[in-house]
């Protein structure tokens, strides 16, 4: 096989691995656009994952399983949303707690579920497309949900910047005492873009468990929440570039693997790393760009608000 | 002035907002005791009372922000309940805020969509904008991005936003606070043509003249109940602030320069560059504060007020170190400790998270600027028993209304903190006092003890900088006035050879030759 026959298959596989990124990211975005930041997405991820798994062995119902991980995903994500947004609990503690949280009770779930297989969902064929040389089995060959992923992107984009639902929230994330003046209930639109960003995370967990490797392990996102969560930041909260960046970062994770697998003389453990560096990497370049964080990012991105102070 | 304005037959329609003994309470305070009011259709009506008297709690239960515990509410002279802000635009009730309730990074048309209930699509609503912005003479762009928008244009997007639903009462709540006297006196205009088409103006203001000059009926308020009512057109303005103080007002007198001594602060070519799209750089700054002297920097806010207090108190650190000069040595390269070693203090505009630290007690908030110049602190320990004399001092020595050292800042009415910390720069006799805003949402009472030791201060030989929006203030405290705009400073002039009409010139951008009689104008910036 030759270097060029290689794209195909590299190509493919990058859409695939950018998939549960970009659910978690566009979920993110929602959550941080209407003012909350939550660390959890890693912990909403690994519930999501093992729920949907658990439920499609159990019922044989791919469908079921996803819908059952976005629930999860979701009522994770209400347990943060009631601790900060109604207890006044410090978002970044209670993040990074949902986040230790998700791994245990993911494991718990889990134990009776480690080591069986699980049949992945049906690849699309469309003759003739589908086997283009190079492209065809990137866009025409992948399964439901890296579409499903790929459609996100324009409907959350048209859901903030082009209805009056999106612009309330983004309102909210951007100055929520003067929301509140304005009569919006500040607290109700972040608890249901907290749902979102659950349902979102669960969904992209359970792409990991149910497709992308059909089994569960415990801990098996290994870091994709937090890239996720880089990944928001990156795209100075714009659901397009968010979609960019998993690419790219989806890109990293599969042309390591190849590395490997072409016996290039590197350590392997240098190469797993590197998508964590260029995640690290790319921060550091946006983080330069001051200007365009603070026209972007959310003004009130993790300041708790009370109604009657 | 329409004449409907200012003659109410007996016949006449029933008013449109009355008020009957509304009276709300919050844990330790009675915020509003038994307010009755009255407000006509037509008519521009002020609200008058010092911080703390019940104005706002009042309009934001006009506006459903808050509810009344009892008491009742005629809307056109039916009893009504207003359960919300979206249930008072739906009566009609237009409220513009005193800090204004907009989105800096949504564009006009997307604040103005947020207040509307019935926004509709947005191109539609651009049009609708430039139709009624037109029509009031209140020029807006609907497409621009709020944060590029001054802070007269950002008032007209907050009465834009009223007006797109014709309403029958508007509540204007300091609403020239931040203006130029002539950007004010234009915002008078359309207020008198609203009225002149029957919409009932609620007007709340600390400025006296202003109300003087625009409403036909005042109601006093004082600790929550109504204490008076006047025509403001045949008081005072000490009058009205003594029918609100319940006291007689003393105003400071500045007793006549003595001769400048030398120059304690001396700022040469100071410009800065930020990262921050929202910042206004400093273009070439140059001037210089001698011992004994005021100097008062005007200017509308946003114009580089925050960056050149910054780049005054060390907070930010300036590439160039001769560009401020204290006592004789480059300071600009110090940090702010290393310039209160110099003699330099300061009080920032923003009085609870850089004035003082709220969740602190008092002798904490003491402590904190205090122990460079007081010894409060010896190796390395803090002498707790001199900080809290030192608090005490500053609370007895400055009238300053607390619970004692204990109290916490933030549970200070904006003109107690304020005079404490003042006081506590003060008394530390600083060479040199910066101060930005001093009475800021301060009552009259407060505001003119802060005057008099501001005063007292420079007439002990301290070279004093204050930097303000209020021109009254200005004038009152300041040997001389310079004016920044756009991040500019103006030559300085002796106050009493300038006027407000001028120095309003300068704030709004037309340094140089004012204009000559065929108006013609020549822009600096």
């Amino acid at each position: 096989m030759n270097d060029f026959a290689l794209i195909g298959p590299i190509l493919a596989a990058m859409f695939a691995a950018a998939t549960p990124l970009l659910f978690a990211a566009l979920g993110e975005l929602v959550v941080e656009k209407s003012g909350v930041l939550n660390l959890g997405v890693e912990g909403m991820m690994l519930v999501g994952a093992v729920c949907g798994f658990a439920v499609a062995v159990q019922t044989g119902s791919a469908t079921t399983g996803f819908l059952v991980a976005a629930l999860a995903g979701a009522a994770t994500a209400s347990l943060f949303a009631v601790l900060t947004l109604f207890l006044l609990a410090n978002q970044v503690a209670t993040g990074l707690a949902l986040t230790l949280f998700g791994v245990g009770l993911s494991a718990l779930i889990g134990q009776g579920f480690v080591g069986i297989p699980l049949e992945g969902l049906p690849k699309l064929y469309v003759p003739g497309l589908t086997d283009l040389p190079v492209v065809g089995q990137a866009l025409f060959g992948q399964d439901v949900m890296v579409y499903l992923a790929v459609a996100a992107v324009p409907l959350v984009h048209l859901f903030l910047y082009r209805t009056r639902a999106g612009l309330v929230l983004r309102a909210v994330g951007e100055n929520h005492t003067a929301a509140h003046a304005l009569g919006y209930k500040v607290l109700r639109i972040r608890f249901l873009a907290v749902l979102f960003g659950g349902a979102m995370a669960g969904l992209g967990g359970a792409f990991l468990s149910m497709d992308y490797t059909p089994m569960w392990a415990e801990n098996m996102t290994s870091g994709r929440g937090w890239i996720a969560l880089a990944l928001v930041v990156f795209a100075t909260w714009k659901p397009v570039r968010a979609m960019l960046g998993a690419w790219l970062f989806g890109g990293v994770t599969i042309l390591q693997l190849h590395v490997q697998g072409l016996g290039i003389d590197v350590p392997s453990q240098l190469l797993s790393m590197l998508p964590y560096l260029a995640t690290v990497l790319v921060l550091v370049l946006i983080s330069r760009d001051v200007a365009r964080i603070r026209l972007n990012a959310p003004a009130c991105l993790g300041k708790l608000f009370h109604p009657d102070a | 002035m329409p004449s409907h304005a200012e003659t109410y037959p007996p016949d006449a329609p029933p008013p449109r907002l009355e008020l009957r003994g509304i009276t709300k309470r919050f844990p330790g305070c009675l915020a509003n005791d038994h307010v009755d009011l009255v407000l006509r259709p037509g008519e521009i009506h002020a609200l008058l009372g010092e911080n703390g008297a019940g104005k706002s709690t009042l309009v934001k239960m006009i506006y459903g922000v808050l509810h009344p515990d009892s008491g009742t509410l005629l809307w056109q002279g039916a009893e009504t309940v207003v359960p919300d802000p979206a249930g008072a635009r739906r009566l009609g009730i237009g409220m513009v805020f005193q800090h204004f309730s907009l989105f800096d990074t949504l564009t006009v048309t997307e604040n103005i969509a947020l207040g509307l209930d019935n926004a509709g699509p947005m191109d539609q609503l651009a049009g609708r904008i430039r139709e009624v912005s037109e029509r009031y003479g209140l020029a807006l762009d609907p497409g621009r991005h709020v944060f590029h928008l001054s802070v007269g244009e950002r008032q007209r997007v907050e009465i834009v936003r009223c007006l797109l639903q014709d309403p029958k009462l508007l509540i204007m709540d300091e609403p020239t606070s931040v203006l130029t006297p002539q950007e004010a006196s234009k915002l008078f205009e359309t207020l008198r043509v609203l009225a002149a088409e029957g919409c009932t103006i609620l007007y709340i203001s600390h400025k006296l003249e202003e109300i003087r000059a625009l409403c036909s009926r005042a109601t006093v308020l004082r600790a929550g109940k109504v204490v008076g009512a006047a025509d403001p057109r045949q008081e005072t303005a000490r009058s009205l602030a003594e029918m609100m103080m319940g006291a007689e007002l003393s105003t400071p007198e500045r007793p006549p320069q003595g001769a400048a001594g030398a120059a304690r602060l001396t700022v040469r070519h100071l410009s800065t560059t930020s990262d921050n799209p929202f910042a206004t750089n400093l273009k070439d700054v140059n001037f210089e504060v001698r011992a004994g002297e005021i100097l008062g920097i005007a200017g509308v806010a946003g114009n580089g007020q925050a960056e050149l207090m910054a780049a005054l108190s060390g907070e930010a650190l300036l590439a160039d170190a001769d560009a401020v000069v204290i006592e004789g040595t480059s300071a600009g390269h110090l940090g702010p400790r290393a310039r209160r070693g110099l003699g330099l203090a300061f009080v920032p505009e923003e009085r609870l998270g850089r004035g003082a630290v709220p969740e602190l007690s008092l002798s904490e908030n003491a402590l904190l600027s205090g122990y460079a110049r007081e010894p409060l602190v010896r190796g390395g320990m803090v002498h707790f028993a001199r900080a809290r004399a030192y608090a005490e001092t500053i609370i007895r020595g400055f009238n300053v209304v607390a619970h004692g050292h204990r109290a916490e800042a933030r549970s200070l009415s904006g003109g107690n903190l304020q005079k404490f910390i003042i006081g506590r720069e003060i008394l530390q006799k600083p060479k040199l006092l910066v101060v930005g805003q001093p009475t800021w949402g301060v009552d009259a009472g407060a505001a003119a003890a802060i005057h008099k030791a501001l005063i007292d201060l420079a007439r002990s030989g301290a070279a004093v900088l204050v930097i303000s929006q209020d021109l009254d203030e200005l004038f009152v405290l300041s040997d001389r006035i310079s004016v920044l705009f756009h991040g500019r400073l103006s030559d300085s002039r002796p106050t009493h050879e300038t006027s407000v009409e001028r120095i309003g010139l300068l704030m709004g951008g037309l340094f140089g030759t004012p204009p000559d009689e065929d108006g013609e104008i020549t822009r600096a910036v």
